[in-house]
């Protein structure tokens, strides 16, 4: 535990405004979210070492949504665990907001996501929200007033008395979007958080995310399947390919701030171009048709 | 729970009638087969009538003035042995969850200690017995002497902690990686996550487990005291009775009936324990 780790976690102590800057400390505004110099994985087996990630470099600005897209196998999961400081890369460097990983994780720095929501069976929706805020010491009143909010922003404020098994899984990871929120944090790691979802809950919550993620400012780090999906979301988009994992390309979106994206933008074709280019650095080549409507890399 | 009760109505019935028409049917001295008692006997003395067996539970003990009825010396024994086998229960599962706890807790203990659970449960209990009271009668700390019950109750837990730790240690380890790696983003120690996320999860392995330790419990208790020789508890009266039965064969059916109905209270516990946790037994949502 560093020695900042008492003031901020009094500052999230009462309820937190969702909007505003990280921990406003000078040193972690001027700071990058991620900082990810020459990272690489390997891991070792019976039939020799299998390199999951090679010479990555990639940097997160704070409050930017990029999203890791890439075939299966090419370290882009590995490459959120490094960041969540849920394993340990064995070369290069990596910083959260200037901060080696494993002091941002103590810091309670970022929220994170998983494809599985993950939420606790045994408690209720709202107790789920409050987990975070529970294990870090955030009194009961605070932590209920704040999981209320929460569960208000993903509109599901009717079913906080809920058990998770009730709910449907776009509900669920719903619920499992505002635990990350519960703690405001400035960065936000999501593992294919939709991957389980069915297409149309998957663009409802999709459009959701968008504008919490506009409301709450947080750099996001996104790994995905989908093509659309990075693109709808993203400000950037960083191709990656497989055996080993390097990053290839890195394309940017800039289809409008978080806010100004709406359902439209689907049928947009700017929105199609991107999708092309990003199609096009996954396959290295020009596909031979040129639409791109409905791709999807799963 | 209708259903519960018609059925379990009709079991005490078909065990009634399953008895009595044996009784009926087969020959008294049983049935033989080249010298070998295929059949038991089904003479007054092997198998006395039911309701012989009620008359003499509600008739006194013995024959000496103000001796009490036999179904209150019953009781009395019965809850001397509840008690000692609650006792054994408690530490039972106390231990059990501990040695689960340090195995979850550390690889090597795990690989250390487990094959020892194994093995202390092929230990015969007739041969414990005796070594548990010898042990026990040497110790002495100020006011504080060893008594036979304990002995009993040692063993007692014995047998109850394996299922526990055998169950807890696959009940601590069941969390998913998702739920393990969440809780380890959030920066919490080792402490935290087993209170928060490992012993919950344990639960669902943990009630079976926990209603065959009780199960274990109360036969600990009563062959414990039959091979230790402990007075008032209720195997000891199986074993006096019995003694006895061809002068009097419907009163060792009573201490029997005793061992059941303990048996039963033991069970009774237990679900209401499984009532207790019903929000931690909901299957994991994914």
């Amino acid at each position: 535990m560093s020695a900042t780790a008492p003031t901020s976690r009094s500052a999230r102590s009462g309820p937190v405004e969702p909007v505003g800057p990280p921990d406003g400390s000078a040193a972690t505004a001027a700071a990058a979210a991620v900082e990810v110099r020459g990272v690489s994985r390997r891991f070792a087996s019976r039939s020799g070492d299998v390199v999951a990630l090679s010479d990555v470099d990639l940097t997160v600005r704070a409050g930017e949504f990029v999203s890791l897209i890439g075939p299966s196998g090419c370290g882009k999961s590995t490459l959120l665990r490094l960041i969540a400081d849920l394993d340990r890369p064995t070369g290069g460097e990596l910083t959260v907001f200037g901060r080696p990983p494993h002091v941002a994780r103590q810091n309670h720095d970022f929220g994170i996501a998983f494809q599985q929501a993950g939420l606790l069976p045994w408690r209720s929706v709202r107790a789920n929200v409050e987990l975070p805020l529970e294990l870090h010491g955030t009194g009961r009143a605070a932590r209920r007033a704040r999981a209320a909010e929460l569960l208000g922003l993903v509109g599901l404020a009717d079913f906080a008395d809920h058990r998770p098994d009730q709910l449907s899984g776009g509900m669920q990871q719903r619920v499992a979007i505002a635990r990350a929120l519960a703690e405001s944090p400035s960065l936000l790691l999501m593992d294919e958080p939709f991957g389980a979802l069915d297409e149309m809950t998957r663009e409802h919550v999709q459009t959701e995310l968008l504008r919490l993620r506009a409301e709450s400012g947080a750099a996001v780090v996104f790994v995905t399947h989908s093509i659309p999906e990075a693109v709808y979301l993203s400000d950037r988009v960083v191709v990656m390919s497989a055996r080993p994992g390097r990053v290839r390309e890195i394309v940017p979106v800039a289809l409008g701030s978080a806010g100004d994206r709406t359902e439209e933008l689907r049928e947009d074709d700017q929105f199609f171009d991107r999708v092309r280019a990003v199609r096009e650095a996954l396959h290295g080549t020009d596909p031979a048709d040129g639409t791109a409507r409905g791709v999807d890399q799963r | 729970m209708r259903r519960q009760v018609l059925t379990g109505t009709a079991g005490v019935i078909s065990l009634v009638a399953l008895w009595e028409g044996y009784k009926l049917l087969a020959p008294d001295d049983g049935v033989v087969v080249a010298g070998m008692t295929v059949l038991p006997r089904a003479n007054d003395v092997a198998m006395p009538h039911l309701w012989d067996m009620a008359a003499r539970a509600a008739a006194p003990v013995t024959s000496a003035p103000g001796a009490d009825p036999l179904w209150l010396a019953v009781g009395q024994a019965a809850a001397f042995t509840l008690g000692v086998a609650a006792v054994g229960w408690v530490i039972g599962v106390t231990v059990g969850l501990l040695t689960a706890t340090l195995m979850q807790r550390f690889r090597t203990a795990e690989s250390a200690l487990l094959p020892w659970v194994v093995l202390s449960q092929t230990v015969p209990l007739i041969a414990l017995a005796p070594l548990v009271r010898r042990w026990g009668s040497q110790l002495e700390i100020g006011a504080f002497a060893w008594q036979d019950w304990m002995s009993v109750a040692v063993i007692a837990s014995y047998l109850a902690f394996f299922p526990v730790s055998v169950g807890a240690l696959r009940g601590l380890s069941s969390p998913d990686a998702v739920h393990v790696d969440l809780l380890r983003s959030y920066g919490v120690g080792w402490w935290r996550t087993y209170s928060t996320l490992r012993l919950p999860a344990a639960v669902p392995h943990l009630l079976p487990a926990v209603r065959l330790a009780a199960a274990n419990a109360v036969v600990g208790a009563v062959v414990a005291e039959v091979s230790i020789g402990l007075r008032g508890g209720i195997g000891r009266m199986i074993v006096e009775f019995g003694a006895s039965a061809s002068a009097d064969p419907a009163k060792q059916w009573s201490p029997i009936a005793g061992a059941v109905v303990v048996g039963l209270v033991a069970a009774g516990v237990c679900v209401l324990l499984s009532r207790a946790l019903d929000r931690y037994r909901v299957s994991e949502v994914s």
